[in-house]
């Protein structure tokens, strides 16, 4: 996911030619108080005119809690984005605001429904509350730390390793799952150190996150290499899926592939690399059946 | 409707900037490197926008660095708002 500023609109005419597999036009930090008006404009024109394809297309508005929050819901459902991302998420009663506002504006367009929504949590109470945050509401698609407020929050520094940020990412990787949502990591913000970027890419998807925030396209190919499944791996998950489907067409129980029992969790794990691969370009859909 | 002085958008690549005044009809002077080839169109765009808004009586001075259909209308807009106070959501 592709952070783009809002008020920017070189950057947002070509930000899906790098081909993220989301962009997400920001309202709120990267825009100054004086500008929120003019950006949400600019905003509401380029979702409703530009061709972004197929890239999920993601607003990060105001919190509804400023002058402008509320005004930002309007524009971005008018303009039929994909996923309001909000921001600084610390209770589950505000995903449920945010999803009244939501309503409001689709009951008006006559499209109840259409908008996903997405937390961003960014302090030590929004953490706690993750599972509540996660399932407030039918909308959820995913939830994503933002670690620059959460270190903030929690008065420590932001380290090269992480280890500040480990228990915030895995509290919101397994409230993801328990949810039955995605979790996104957050962003890295030193384009210069690419090295670390990519350990923190390695970190984050062995931690279960399903993709990593950027705020700068040369960040996608380290992204893609990463989750991208190897070689030996999608061979094996591919034997795999051969093999139980063949046992299912014999009815035959608990099967064994190169000596290793195969039961329903390598078989989940080996339809994710499947998926990874696809999305990834790797593997084509249509091979597959 | 009154029109104060306003400005809205920037000089950056791929923006307009957009400064609004009072005038009689709507002037608009065009700035811009692709003015031959793309001069009338971002006019156009330029005088529907501020007539979609109610907006007869303007001179505009439009600075432009490449930008899309899609900026025009949302500075002119952004500009026309803050020259006017009116609210274009509702």
């Amino acid at each position: 996911m592709m952070f783009v500023p809002g008020n920017n609109p070189g950057m947002m005419a070509d930000a899906h030619i790098y081909g993220p597999d989301s962009i997400m036009l920001d309202l709120e930090d990267s825009v100054t108080m004086a500008e929120k008006d003019a950006a949400r404009l600019l905003v509401y024109n380029a979702l409703k005119t530009i061709d972004y394809g197929d890239t999920e297309m993601v607003v990060r508005i105001n919190p509804l809690n400023t002058p402008y929050g509320k005004k930002d819901v309007e524009a971005v459902v008018k303009a039929g984005v994909d996923v309001i991302r909000m921001p600084k998420t610390e209770t589950a009663d505000e995903v449920r605001e945010l999803e009244a506002e939501i309503i409001k504006v689709e009951e008006e367009l006559g499209c109840v429904g259409r908008t996903q929504i997405m937390a961003a949590i960014e302090s030590a109470l929004g953490i706690v509350n993750a599972y509540e945050i996660a399932t407030a509401s039918k909308r959820m698609m995913g939830i994503a730390l933002g670690a620059e407020d959460y270190t903030a929050n929690l008065k420590t520094p932001r380290t090269p390793e992480g280890s500040e940020l480990l228990l915030a990412r895995e509290t919101i990787v397994v409230a993801a799952r328990a949810a039955g949502i995605a979790c996104f990591d957050t962003v890295y913000s030193n384009l210069d150190d690419m090295e670390t970027f990519r350990k923190e890419v390695e970190l984050i998807k062995n931690l279960g996150f399903d993709g990593k925030s950027i705020i700068n396209p040369r960040q996608i190919q380290v992204v893609n290499e990463v989750f991208a499944p190897k070689q030996k791996d999608i061979d094996k998950a591919l034997r795999i899926i051969a093999a139980i489907k063949e046992a299912r067409e014999k009815g035959s129980g608990v099967i064994a592939v190169n000596g290793k029992m195969v039961d329903r969790p390598v078989v989940l794990r080996a339809e994710r690399v499947i998926a990874l691969a696809v999305a990834s370009g790797i593997l084509n859909e249509e091979e597959l059946s | 409707m009154e029109v104060k002085n306003a400005v809205a958008g920037t000089l950056e690549s791929g923006d307009i900037m957009i400064q609004i005044g009072p005038g009689e009809g709507l002037q608009v002077e065009l700035q811009s490197s692709v003015a031959a080839q793309f001069g009338r169109q971002i006019k156009s765009v330029i005088t529907e926008t501020l007539e979609g808004l109610g907006i007869s009586d303007a001179y505009v001075k439009a600075t432009d660095k490449g930008a899309l259909d899609c900026t025009i209308r949302a500075r002119v807009t952004a500009a026309a708002v803050r020259a006017t106070g009116k609210d274009v959501w509702k």
